[in-house]
């Protein structure tokens, strides 16, 4: 891409996004606020698969953590913006902090091996935690936000409000990208024995990593709460974890921005398929696992670690 | 000692989950330690293996469709890992995650078939006659079934023990997980060793499924629930270790079961607190060698 397009794309991408219900139906309008939560969520998960090369599949552990604390704290304390959305992203990054400690110890397939294990058992905790979680049937009757003492309700202003927190986390993860802190979290992507050897303390880089991205990945969990107002124990299940995994892939692993366009692709193929497949979504997920690995055949976008040449 | 007449029948259940999961995680512990494969389809094999059981056996089997359900679930099992390892040559080279994503995939696939084929139910059957009473341990009553099931843990650990180190194949797997590309080396072919490691883990896995069903009985998610067990007794044991599969698997049923009764909330807490101390008191596992 030329520098101008540089420039260029991402500054249509801006416009276009924030202007969009004003040219959109209400209907696409709350689809395409789907697609931005969910995006924030595969953005902050590419922070982690293709930048630092940790490839999680409890990803959304932390965006349901978020979503249940930002949905409980509307519900029992105050559903005024931004307090509900600043307590999802603690949680986020509070559960993370809980459980990463262990998993970024753990290298190649235990990494894998063990946020699967996480995922899971914060699942069963969202889903046997009755009192707090509402268990199976989930949190629901989530009162809507308010903005100066105003419900965001309709649909353009919710979007705007979306819109604009997703801005706010896309922000956080790409200032972190460029850093330097950023440049080494690349580095130990390539090769983290240069990395140590060059005296950078990989460990603790990683386990911050896991933290940042965990608590976007909350902020994500409390848009969710905020946007559809219902969370159950599916938005942190593993379906959910496997879709923006997906997503990442699909965006190319290391751009947060492919992340995001992958995220409003699944999206698009969820909400589009879903009704036609009677609830066997998961089906087409797996045969899309199958022909992505299948036909990326150079490994999943770059997550295979380069030998420096 | 109260205590453990307060609890013998928790404990009993925990080894007899132990007994289950062993037999269930040692084909995904030998695949992964001797292949380098990590198979996240293990637990569909498992449901695959649970609703064969069901549909062969029925509600109430004799001995006979009951071991003709064992039969026809070691058979399914053999192909479907037989498939397995030859869907995962082309990714020999590829990363963890990768495998992890096909394997994912077909997992994902087979579960919702089932439940399209056999619907979101619970499916559950009887043991076979004369294991589906009860008998009298110590004024406790307890299922037979579940004693039985642990005998044939004990039989199937102390044969597996014999196979592997005893024998001409158990000397060639041992030496698989060590060092992969020596075996290849002198002459023993990586494909084929692949073939019959990934068939019979596959095969022990859907008769573990056979197995589970006077249990657990066969139902939609049963699948995801077994492949987690098995993952953390894989993990707490080391990758590749049979006896390390042995005791990360009573350790993993005792939680399962005891910790349930104990401590009915903390349980979920209790495997992930396992899980952390093992990996950071022995990050391979409690019983993975010097090798790798």
């Amino acid at each position: 891409m030329s520098r101008a397009a540089k420039v260029v794309v991402p500054a249509v991408a801006w416009l276009a996004l924030a202007g969009a219900p004003v040219f959109l139906a209400p209907y696409a309008t709350t689809t395409l606020a789907r697609m931005l939560v969910f995006g924030l969520l595969a953005a902050s998960l590419a922070l982690l698969v293709g930048v630092t090369g940790l490839p999680s599949l409890g990803h959304a552990a932390y965006f349901g953590a978020g979503a249940y604390a930002a949905g409980w704290f509307a519900q029992h304390v105050s559903a005024a913006a931004p307090y509900p959305l600043l307590v999802a992203a603690v949680t986020g990054g509070v559960v993370a902090a809980a459980t990463g400690w262990v998993a970024v110890r753990a290298r190649g397939v235990f990494f894998l091996v063990l946020t699967l294990a996480i995922g899971e058992i914060v699942r069963q905790v969202a889903e046997t935690w009755e009192p707090v979680t509402g268990g199976s049937n989930g949190l629901y009757g989530i009162p809507a936000t308010t903005l100066a003492g105003e419900p965001v309700v309709h649909p353009a202003l919710l979007y705007w409000f979306v819109f604009a927190v997703f801005a706010v986390g896309f922000a956080v993860l790409w200032l972190v990208v460029r850093s330097p802190y950023g440049t080494a979290l690349h580095g130990i992507h390539d090769n983290e024995p240069r990395m140590r050897a060059l005296g950078y303390p990989t460990g603790l880089y990683k386990y911050g990593v896991f933290v940042i991205a965990g608590t976007v990945a909350g902020l994500a969990g409390g848009l969710l709460a905020t946007q559809q107002r219902l969370v159950t124990p599916a938005d942190l299940g593993f379906t959910t974890a496997a879709l923006a995994l997906l997503a990442v892939i699909i965006g190319g692993a290391r751009s947060l921005w492919g992340a995001c366009v992958g995220a409003g692709l699944v999206i698009l193929v969820r909400d589009s398929l879903g009704p036609t497949l009677d609830g066997h979504g998961p089906l087409v997920l797996g045969v899309l696992f199958v022909l992505v690995v299948y036909l990326m055949p150079r490994g999943v976008a770059g997550i295979r670690p380069r030998r420096a040449s | 000692m109260a205590w453990l007449d307060a609890n013998l029948v928790s404990v009993l259940n925990g080894v007899a989950i132990g007994c289950l999961l062993f037999i269930l995680a040692i084909g995904l512990s030998l695949v992964f330690g001797m292949m380098d494969v990590l198979n996240l389809a293990h637990g569909a094999v498992f449901l695959v293996g649970a609703y064969a059981g069901w549909v062969v056996g029925g509600t109430d089997p004799s001995w006979g469709t009951f071991l003709l359900a064992l039969a026809v679930a070691l058979g399914i099992g053999l192909l479907v890992g037989g498939g397995m390892s030859l869907l995962t040559e082309p990714l020999r080279d590829r990363s963890h995650l990768d495998q992890a994503l096909l394997t994912l995939g077909i997992a994902l696939i087979v579960a919702e078939l089932l439940s399209m084929a056999f619907g979101n139910d619970v499916q559950a059957a009887d043991a076979p006659p004369g294991l589906d009473g009860t008998v009298s341990l110590f004024g406790n009553a307890y299922p037979t079934y579940r004693l039985a099931l642990i005998g044939v843990g004990a039989v199937f650990a102390v044969g597996l023990w014999l196979l592997m180190s005893r024998t001409m194949i158990g000397s060639v797997i041992r030496a698989t997980v060590a060092d992969r590309d020596m075996v290849s080396a002198i002459g023993i072919a990586q494909h084929r060793v692949k073939l019959a490691v990934f068939g019979a883990g596959s095969a022990l896995a859907a008769a573990a499924g056979v197995l589970g069903v006077p249990i657990y009985g066969a139902r939609p998610g049963l699948d995801s629930t077994v492949l987690i067990l098995a993952l953390v007794v894989v993990v707490i044991g080391g990758l590749g270790s049979v006896r390390g599969a042995l005791v990360g698997a009573l350790v993993i049923g005792q939680i399962e079961s005891l910790g349930r009764a104990v401590l009915a909330d903390a349980a979920s807490f209790l495997l992930f607190g396992a899980l952390a101390l093992v990996l950071v008191l022995r990050p391979r596992g409690l019983f993975a060698g010097a090798v790798r």
